[in-house]
């Protein structure tokens, strides 16, 4: 707010009674130039009392724990009970697992402009996974009526959760209200590491038993996330994470404990996955396990159990349409594999360490590892699930043109290009232009969940649908008015083509252009996918999800056993997409989160001492480059989903959850070490 | 000029200073551009040694010396991303002197030699001397680094980098490796495992005694594994390594151990093969 160089006008006395993790916000500070808010903000002078930080999630869970929230520090405890508590199997295999903090690190750092209107409301352009939540908090947090807050969403730059939660948006608003002036905020890159939420860390105690012949007779579980300092989607995390535990199996009896806490680490919400990530992880090493105590392939066990069409979930909810876990897993082990490393020529950019020419072939073994994991599209347990869309048919210069308008945020994903795509084929118009997305239609919800091609879509779709029926009404009526409706006989079998009403045998009934002249014809739909509702709070019986979405993988990777460095050298999928709409999209989507679950099992961690983030740069969080991320093999299935527009699935989380389990599962055959946490860091396959 | 102006922050590719002022940790007043101080560019012999400009690049030092000086060029291949070696200098790696350089292992292993340049005039310093302290060198502020001098091979040489992922990484550590056929001679360098670059004396030395008492040189024999299992754990013991985000130093001194063996097996086996230059 200094106007005059770096002299800052006193800030109101902003009195905070807590600071609960590293990075909260606790002031405030603009200025004409970046600089002179730097300076200012250096001037700002906080008193704190040091307290000892809680950073332990399980020292969180005791009685004797500092209450970090005034209703103590458990965010949400989840308990699921299914069929006989003290079954008997044969076989018994037990395992501690842990997931470190996962960053979102999208390329785009946090930032916006937030402009006062003169009349007491803002406009701001920001980059959000979810513009009218956004805009219901910021109103809330403003004092401001919730139409008084309008947003416009501006720019991609990434999110993978991590534009779930409120960034600086309150805080650019208040500030342009405050001085009367547009306001832009934009992070730094390690600012952005420390300013929105991250993957919950995740401890897990697992117990499987089978009989002699590989069926999984129970399962027993303990998850404990840690949420850090403040609550965000965490309660929602756990919930997936208890309700997937077991992985896509049938499991008839299950206990599943789970609990996320409150710590003084940072914040943890959503990220692509959400909850299913973490507990794929120990599932699927826990399946390894099992064919091992078994003397069984371990493709055959998972085989053994996987679900199918009408199976029960351990939350009782019975599964229907296409289930295919045992197709997928058959289908990725019979890919071919790749050639083993040529000793001929050396190759540095194929080995274990790569370039930095570590290793001439000493020391390296390879292994294959099989995992497969599933998780919820759209939202749950009960959860008001709807996008809106609202779409136009003109004419304009001669010819017709649809404009779609949602409030769905791009973030990558592509779904600009799929809502012209649904709108062009539903209206069969050339000329379609999707809006950008702003709060001046309805909500679209969020861009997460692998949700928005299944219900923005959707909503596009019924928009179109509504569109559509008007049009060829207006037809009827305005042909029929020239005496010409009954020669060109049947009505009802016209379509929407090329510009035009095309009859059933492909002839031209009217142009659009010519059939609306000046007429526009709009409609908005809400498109509601079917009702999910709440966990029991003591068995977690529910029918809590709408639809779920299933991938496998098959990881070959060669590891230097005497330094502990991996190179992925493959990752195989085969995935149920039930339809793809963009079939491109779908293979980057494919791509990019086997990328980022590789990631996750291989070096990606932020690392956190005391509450503190130790590496929030992207010098020292590692993300993968393009030596490190394998070709992927991909067998995309479309089988339908009964239930979905086009029979479409969600298709963006599912690469996300079962590559790193499987290229850990392949760490572990080449290096015969357990490996139970991730990421993999070399020296835990030393073990020094 | 440095001498008018000692707080003056040079720039040479500015892969360094850059990100130091972005991040915010350095804010010069004034900066030196070294781009256009031609003679830094230029390389060229001297006495039987390279005399290279402090502002030749990695991609240069790669292309234009590679066939002179492998265990550099290697080291060089493994700097950032092709932009950054496209702009990034020796000079600058000298300059600021991080533990973690990845030339200084080579210029080490090497026993190159730093020369420094004022308007008091010109010394050279060799590089076991020019790292002082944690991003500390020996460059008093009047002066710059002209170049730095260093021996074309005279055998094989080797470099290799831990790092946690498969490019564009610094180095968890680093081991250089100079086998000088001449004199018989074994020159090391350790990176990123100690409060700056150093050598393995001891390391050196008991080679030297293996090669010469078995007269390996002259008969290009095979060296006992027993040795080389010896002279890894020298090399580690050299090494003073920490705990940090890249690694622990458990892990560093072992993985130091497992490079030096392997790079001299890779070294004495090429000796072997080729007959003398
Ligand atoms: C993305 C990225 C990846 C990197 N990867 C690596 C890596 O893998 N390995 C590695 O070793 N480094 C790496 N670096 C660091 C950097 O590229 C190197 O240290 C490089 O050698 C610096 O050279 P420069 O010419 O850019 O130096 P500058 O940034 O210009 O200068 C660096 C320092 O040296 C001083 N200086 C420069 N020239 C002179 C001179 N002639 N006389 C006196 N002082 C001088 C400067 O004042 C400054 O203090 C990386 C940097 C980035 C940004």
């Amino acid at each position: 707010m200094g106007r005059d160089g770096a002299q800052p006008a006193p800030l109101r006395t902003h009195r905070m009674d807590v600071v609960r993790y590293w990075g909260e916000a606790v002031a405030l500070v603009a200025a004409d130039h970046p600089e002179h808010a730097r300076r200012a903000a250096q001037a700002v002078r906080v008193e704190y009392e040091v307290l000892k930080p809680l950073s332990d999630p399980e020292e969180a869970l005791s009685d004797d724990a500092p209450r970090l929230h005034p209703d103590g520090n458990i965010t949400r405890r989840i308990k699921i009970r299914r069929g006989d508590q003290d079954p008997h199997a044969d076989v018994v295999v037990k395992g501690e697992y842990e997931v470190g903090m996962q960053d979102q690190a999208p390329l785009g750092p946090e930032s916006g402009l937030a402009i006062p209107d003169g009349e007491g409301g803002v406009d701001l352009y920001i980059a959000t996974q979810w513009l009218h939540v956004d805009r219901d908090q910021l109103a809330e947090c403003l004092g401001l009526p919730p139409e008084k807050v309008r947003l416009t969403m501006a720019g991609i730059g990434g999110a993978f959760g991590a534009r779930e939660d409120l960034s600086m948006q309150a805080h650019a608003c208040m500030l342009a209200l405050r001085c009367g002036r547009p306001v832009k905020m934009a992070y730094s890159r390690s600012e952005s590491f420390v300013g929105h939420v991250h993957r919950h860390p995740a401890r897990m105690r697992y117990e499987h038993g089978a009989t002699r012949d590989g069926k999984l007779m129970y399962v027993r579980a303990r998850i404990l996330l840690d949420g850090g300092a403040y609550a965000s989607s965490s309660t929602a995390v756990i919930s997936n994470a208890c309700c997937f535990a077991v992985g896509p199996y049938e499991c008839a009896n299950a206990a599943i404990d789970g609990w996320v806490v409150y710590t003084n680490n940072p914040p943890c919400g959503a990220m692509r996955g959400f909850g299913s990530v973490q507990n794929c992880y120990a599932h699927e090493a826990q399946m390894d396990k099992l064919a091992e105590a078994l003397g069984m392939d371990p493709v055959d066990v998972r085989i053994r159990n996987a679900l199918e069409t009408g199976s029960s979930l351990i939350t009782g909810q019975v599964i229907d349409g296409p289930v295919p876990v045992a197709e997928l897993l058959r289908r990725v082990k019979a890919m071919p594999q790749p050639a083993a490393a040529a000793s001929a020529h050396l190759d540095l950019t194929q080995m274990p360490g790569g370039v930095s020419n570590t290793t001439h072939g000493e020391a390296v073994r390879r292994g294959v590892g099989y995992a497969v994991g599933f998780k919820n599209v759209g939202y749950s347990e009960g959860f008001n699930d709807y996008s809106t869309a609202r779409v136009k048919l003109s004419v304009a210069g001669g010819r017709p043109r649809v404009e779609v308008h949602t409030a769905g945020a791009e973030v990558g994903q592509g779904l600009v290009t799929v809502q012209a795509q649904i709108a062009g084929t539903e209206l069969g118009v050339h000329d379609v232009a999707v809006l950008n997305a702003d709060t001046q239609v309805g909500s679209s919800g969020s861009s997460s969940a692998s949700r928005q091609t299944y219900i923005t879509g959707g909503a596009v779709k019924a928009a179109c649908e509504a569109v559509r029926e008007r049009v060829l009404a207006l037809a009827v009526s305005e042909l029929s008015g020239l005496g010409r409706a009954d020669s060109d006989a049947d009505e009802s079998g016209w379509r929407l083509e090329h510009d035009a009403i095309v009859a059933a045998d492909g002839s031209t009934v009217i142009t659009l252009a010519t059939l609306l002249g000046e007429e526009v014809i709009e409609e908005t739909r809400e498109f509601r996918p079917r009702r999910t509702a709440r966990l029991d709070a003591e068995t977690g019986q529910a029918n809590a999800h709408m639809q779920f979405a299933f991938a496998a993988h098959r990881a070959v990777v060669d590891v230097d056993t005497e330094l502990g460095l991996v190179k992925v050298v493959e990752l195989a999928t085969a995935q149920d997409v039930g339809k793809a709409i963009n079939p491109q999209a779908v293979e980057g989507q494919l791509e990019g989160g086997a990328a980022q679950g590789l990631g996750l099992a291989v070096m990606e961690e932020i690392q956190v001492k005391d509450g503190v983030i130790r590496n929030p740069s992207f010098t020292d969080y590692l993300l993968p480059t393009t030596l490190d991320m394998p070709p992927v093999r991909m067998d995309i299935l479309e089988l339908g989903d009964p239930n979905a527009p086009y029979g479409l699935k969600g298709v963006g989380e599912p690469p996300t959850i079962s590559s790193g389990p499987a290229i850990v599962s392949a760490i572990r055959s080449a290096s015969g070490r357990p490996v139970n946490r991730v990421p993999v860091r070399p020296h835990d396959l030393l073990g020094v | 000029m440095k001498a008018a102006h000692p707080d003056a922050l040079p720039i040479a590719g500015g892969t360094d200073v850059m990100v130091e002022i972005n991040f915010d940790r350095s804010r010069p007043d004034s900066v030196i551009d070294l781009a256009s101080v031609a003679e830094l560019d230029d390389w060229g012999p001297e006495d039987g040694y390279l005399r290279i400009g402090a502002g030749v690049t990695y991609t240069r030092i790669i292309s234009e010396l590679g066939d002179r000086l492998p265990g550099l060029a290697m080291a060089s291949r493994t700097v950032g991303s092709p932009q950054i070696r496209n702009r990034g200098t020796v000079g600058g790696n000298l300059g600021s002197a991080s533990p973690a350089g990845d030339a200084h292992p080579p210029l080490l292993a090497s026993k190159a030699v730093v020369e420094l340049a004022s308007s008091a005039g010109i010394r050279r310093i060799p590089a076991r001397d020019f790292y002082v302290g944690p991003k500390k060198n020996a460059m008093r502020k009047d002066e710059l680094i002209a170049a730095f001098l260093i021996e074309p091979s005279n055998g094989p040489q080797q470099f290799s980098k831990v790092g946690t992922r498969n490019a564009m990484v610094i180095a968890v550590c680093s081991f250089a490796l100079t086998l000088d056929a001449k004199r018989k001679r074994v020159g090391t360098g350790i990176g990123s495992a100690a409060p700056t670059p150093v050598t393995a004396g001891e390391a050196e030395a008991f080679m030297q005694g293996v090669l010469d008492e078995g007269g390996l040189w002259e008969k290009r024999g095979e060296i006992d594994p027993s040795a080389l299992v010896r002279f890894g754990d020298l090399v580690a013991a050299a090494a003073r390594p920490i705990d940090d985000v890249r690694g622990t130093a458990a892990y560093r001194r072992h993985a130091l151990a497992v490079l030096a063996r392997r790079t001299f097996a890779w070294a004495w086996d090429e000796y072997r093969r080729k007959s003398v230059a």
